[in-house]
């Protein structure tokens, strides 16, 4: 891949990601209470996601379900797998320990095909809870001079899956291309809804830096608070640039958590050394361990819908442009396109409505059939680029076909003959213009085809096709 | 010990802390005799049961009295919020 490489010559990042993602089940991981974003606080909560003395948890297996089929989706070894408990002292944890998994993962050794060509290599994708939310009370409501926190567990418990990719990436744009097609993954197959701004997709980055060439990896540093794509690309541009600083002033970064302050710009200390993390981690003796078998993870390995990079290639197979069938996956509306071009429509007059008028509410409810006829009518001459757009937002909202809403608001593309007589009397009336057209260098003949395609569209009243006008031009100006 | 009891946030007493290395160098002796044993072939134990996918079905329990009666358990609560010390004096 290449990427204008944002640090001093001689110098490359290494990066590996932390995705954490919550699940798209109905309940919480161990706990039969609501998993819902939003809500007033503590309203979604049950004895086992407050901690009470004596609840126990059990395993929702929609979590397991899903879990499984992120980790066949990223390729992984899906596997017999345990349950651990990480030992910390939060609020936002009410038992004092994150129900977790530790040395045996569900999901392990996968990888991720990027579209820019790169494999980013995946360690793990194991099952937790999340967490409740804290805020901090403060006198300037910053972290640091908090004051006291109130919490709410709405969030505490519900199920999360961690994806840790192998320190593979090599600059802040391949993080974010990673982070995209990761999420479109866990999108198309219905593990998460993936929204960053509600907090259920969110980052940590590890970042460390080497010369160009070697294989060492040097002491790396955890990025956290990384909450939208545009800080994944900062945080890892300014952490890498000061691991830079630090060797080239003969001095070298500390293994340490940093917190993105997106404010400022910049990463930030965060513990003290002294409490260097140590989560002791052990089996959890309320839980026995999952062994995924074999029928089960083929069950859900055959009911996987295709992924991103599958729906892609689909739509290049049939001539868009690769860029242009990364948009309309994005938008879900690939589906919609490539049964339109299978229909018979023009692959790239297809591909631009889908860049250009169909990112509206409904616009995926359009019938390929309806979409085809229009484009048909449209690459036939009998509506202009014009014309067709705005048939389409009508046809997207009242459900009518082209050629009806076409007949209804009187939309004719007027045919050649009409349209090179009265090319024929502007151009009799702009005889200066004209000369200028015929004559001019390339730079005064576009301008001119901009003043007669004017002059036609203003006569017209935006009914003459666009096109035709720049061929009539170029074949008058021949004789 | 020492590095124990930060971690569990026990504050001990140079005598408690004596009286505890002692005690915790027992219980690792004990499991130190463990080493005796060639163990390279016995897979670990997660779970003395023997039971794997103990699942429950994804279905909601939602009860408005757990929440009227764990709140009630709180010692301060702000706008349906447990009110607490901030991370326990801890900066994040």
């Amino acid at each position: 891949m290449s990427e204008p490489n944002q640090l001093p010559k001689g110098w490359e990042m290494v990066i590996g990601l932390e995705v954490h993602a919550e699940l798209s089940t109905a309940t919480k991981m161990f706990s039969p209470a609501r998993n819902e974003f939003g809500g007033e606080p503590n309203t979604n909560v049950h004895p086992v996601c407050l901690g009470l003395p004596g609840t126990l948890p059990v395993v929702n297996e929609q979590a397991v379900a899903l879990s499984i089929r992120i980790g066949l989706a990223l390729n992984c070894t899906v596997q017999r797998c345990v349950f651990a408990r990480k030992n910390y002292f939060y609020p936002d944890m009410p038992k004092d320990y994150q129900i977790s998994q530790y040395d045996q993962p569900l999901n392990a050794d996968g990888y991720l095909d990027l579209a820019s060509g790169a494999r980013i290599g995946i360690e793990r994708a194991h099952m937790e809870e999340d967490t409740g939310k804290s805020t901090h009370i403060g006198a300037s409501g910053r972290i640091h001079d908090a004051g006291y926190s109130l919490v709410d567990y709405n969030r505490a418990g519900v199920p999360l899956i961690e994806i840790v990719s192998r320190p593979d990436i090599r600059g802040p744009e391949q993080a974010k291309e990673y982070v995209e097609e990761l999420r479109s993954i866990l999108v198309a197959i219905g593990a998460s809804d993936g929204k960053m701004e509600e907090g259920s997709l969110r980052v940590d980055a590890n970042v460390s830096v080497r010369p160009v060439g070697a294989d060492e990896l040097r002491t790396r540093c955890e990025i956290k608070n990384v909450n939208s794509l545009r800080s994944v690309g900062r945080a890892i541009v300014y952490e890498a640039r000061r691991h830079v600083d630090l060797y080239d002033a003969g001095d070298a970064p500390r293994q340490e958590t940093r917190h993105w302050d997106e404010e400022g710009g910049r990463t930030r200390a965060g513990r003290s050394k002294e409490e260097a993390e140590d989560y002791r981690y052990f089996a959890d003796p309320d839980l026995v361990p999952i062994d995924p078998s074999p029928e089960w993870i083929d069950e859900i390995r055959r009911a996987l819908p295709a992924l991103p990079k599958e729906r892609r290639e689909s739509l290049q197979a049939v001539g868009a442009e690769p860029q242009m069938a990364a948009l309309a996956v994005t938008r879900d509306l690939d589906g919609l396109a490539l049964a339109t071009i299978e229909a018979g429509a023009d692959c790239s007059r297809v591909m631009t409505h889908v860049a250009n008028n169909l990112a509206v509410e409904g616009a995926e409810r359009l019938e390929p059939v309806r979409l085809a006829e229009l484009v048909t009518m449209e690459t036939g001459g009998a509506l202009t680029a014009t014309q067709a757009k705005q048939v389409l937002a009508e046809m997207v909202d009242t459900g009518r076909s082209a050629a009806d809403v076409a007949e209804a608001r009187g939309f004719e593309a007027m045919d050649t003959d009409e349209l090179e007589s009265l090319l024929d009397g502007i151009i009799a009336q702009h005889a200066e213009q004209w000369g200028r057209f015929t004559d001019g260098d390339d730079k005064e003949r576009k301008k001119m085809q901009g003043f007669f395609t004017g002059q036609v569209m203003k006569a017209t009243q935006g009914q003459a096709d666009g096109k035709v006008v720049n061929r009539l031009l170029s074949l008058k100006a021949e004789i | 010990m020492a590095k124990v009891a930060q971690l569990a946030m026990l504050e001990l007493s140079d005598e408690e802390l004596d009286r505890f290395t002692g005690q915790l160098d027992a219980v690792l002796d004990l499991g130190g005799r463990l080493d005796a044993f060639d163990v390279a072939d016995v897979p670990p134990t997660a779970h003395p049961y023997g039971l794997t996918n103990v699942f429950r079905a994804d279905t909601v329990e939602n009860d408005d009295d757990v929440r009227a009666e764990a709140l009630a358990a709180g010692p301060e609560i702000e706008d349906g919020r447990f009110k607490v010390p901030p991370a326990l004096g801890e900066a994040l």
